[in-house]
C-alpha cells in the first residue's frame, strides 16, 4: 500500500462523515427556521410565548403542533383539537418502527433519542448507507432540527405579539399552507414523481367532503376527528371492488 | 376552569401522545405492528387529517360556516410553491405574503 492509498483510506470516513453533517445540516436549517411561522401562528391563535415555547419543546412534530394551535384558534374546547393533533402524529410511530433496528440503540438512549423521531430525521436516517452514519445523521439531524425550531418558534411568537393583529398579516393561513406542504408529497405514489396515489387521493377527498360538511354543526377540531373516517370507507369500498 | 389551564391541559395531552407515538414506534419489535393494514391505515390517517385541517382552516369562518376570502389565494400560492417544490418556508411564506397583501389592499 503506498501513502496515498494510506491517505485515501484514512480519509474516506471523514468524507462520508462530511457528507453525512452536509445532509443533515441542510435538512435541519432548511425546516428548523420555519418555527418562525410556527411561533407566529401560535402567537396568532391566542397561545402566550410559554405555551407557544412548551409546544415545541414537548411536543416537537410540526403538523400536530399547528392542529393544536389551529383547535386553540377557533376557541371552544381544545380538547378535541388535541385528539387530533396526537392522531396526527400517529406516524412518527412508524418512523419509529422504521429507525429501530437501523439505530439499534441501547435501552437507555431510546428514551431521549424518542423525542427527534419525526419526518425529517426519518428521511436523512434511511439514506444513509451504514449503521454509523445513520447514527450521525439521526443525531445531528435532530439536534440541529431542535435546536433552531425552538429558538425560532421563541422568536416568532414574541414577533408576533409584539406586531399586534397577527391575522392582518396573513398568518392564519400558514397552518394550511403547512398541511398542504406535507399533504401533496404524501398524495403521490411510493417512488413515482408525478402520478397521484388513487387511494390516497379519494381518502383526502372525502375527507374534506366530511370536514366541511360537518364543520357548521359540531364543535371545533371534531369535524377533523370524523374525517378519519374516510379511512374506513376508502378501505372497505375498495374490498369490494 | 380557566381557558389558559385548559390550553395548557390540550398542550401536555398533545406532548404526552405524540411522544407516546414515537417510543411506541421505537421499542415494539419489528414485525409486531408491521403488518399491510396496520401499515396502510397509517398511512391514510395523515392524508385525511391533513387534507381536512387544510380545508377547514382555509375555507370556514369562525362559526364553521363555508367562507371564501383572501386565505385561499394565499393557499393557492402554497400549492403553486409545493408544485414547484420550493422550500418548506416559501411555501409558507408566500401563503403569508398574499394573503396579508390582499387584506392590504382590502380585497380578502
Amino acid at each position: 500500500m503506498t501513502t496515498q492509498n494510506i491517505r485515501d483510506a484514512e480519509e474516506a470516513p471523514v468524507k462520508g462523515r462530511r457528507a453525512v453533517l452536509r445532509d443533515a445540516f441542510g435538512v435541519g436549517v432548511a425546516v428548523g427556521v420555519s418555527g418562525v411561522a410556527f411561533g407566529g401562528t401560535a402567537a396568532a391563535g391566542g397561545l402566550s410565548v410559554a405555551q407557544a415555547c412548551a409546544l415545541s419543546l414537548l411536543a416537537f412534530t410540526g403538523a400536530s403542533q399547528f392542529a393544536l394551535v389551529a383547535a386553540v384558534a377557533a376557541g371552544g374546547n381544545p380538547l378535541p383539537g388535541a385528539l387530533g393533533a396526537i392522531l396526527l402524529g400517529s406516524r412518527n410511530a412508524l418512523y419509529g418502527l422504521r429507525l429501530g433496528p437501523i439505530l439499534a440503540l441501547p435501552t437507555r438512549l431510546r428514551l431521549p433519542a424518542a423525542q427527534w423521531v419525526i419526518d425529517e430525521t426519518t428521511a436523512v436516517t434511511i439514506a444513509q448507507p451504514d449503521r454509523r452514519s445513520a447514527r450521525l445523521g439521526f443525531t445531528a439531524t435532530g439536534a440541529t432540527l431542535f435546536v433552531l425550531w425552538n429558538a425560532t418558534t421563541a422568536a416568532g411568537a414574541l414577533g408576533a405579539t409584539a406586531l399586534g393583529d397577527p391575522a392582518r398579516y396573513g398568518l392564519d393561513v400558514a397552518g394550511p399552507a403547512v398541511f398542504l406542504a406535507l399533504l401533496v408529497p404524501q398524495l403521490r405514489q411510493a417512488g413515482a414523481k408525478l402520478r397521484l396515489d388513487r387511494e390516497r387521493c379519494w381518502v383526502a377527498g372525502i375527507a374534506v367532503v366530511i370536514a366541511l360538511a360537518a364543520s357548521p354543526f359540531l364543535p371545533s377540531g371534531v369535524p377533523i376527528l370524523l374525517s378519519a373516517l374516510a379511512v374506513p370507507l376508502v378501505l372497505v369500498a375498495g374490498r369490494r371492488r | 376552569m380557566s381557558r389558559d389551564m385548559l390550553v395548557w391541559i390540550a398542550i401536555l395531552a398533545t406532548a404526552a401522545g405524540c411522544f407516546a407515538w414515537k417510543i411506541l414506534g421505537l421499542s415494539v419489535p419489528a414485525g409486531l405492528l408491521d403488518r399491510p393494514l396496520v401499515r396502510r391505515f397509517a398511512m391514510l390517517v395523515p392524508v385525511a387529517l391533513l387534507a381536512a385541517l387544510t380545508a377547514v382552516q382555509t375555507v370556514t369562518s369562525s362559526t364553521g360556516q363555508l367562507t371564501v376570502d383572501a386565505r385561499l389565494a394565499g393557499l393557492a400560492a402554497a400549492a403553486v410553491a409545493v408544485l414547484l417544490r420550493a422550500p418548506f418556508l416559501v411555501v409558507v411564506g408566500g401563503a403569508v405574503a398574499v394573503t396579508a397583501l390582499l387584506r392590504l389592499t382590502g380585497i380578502g
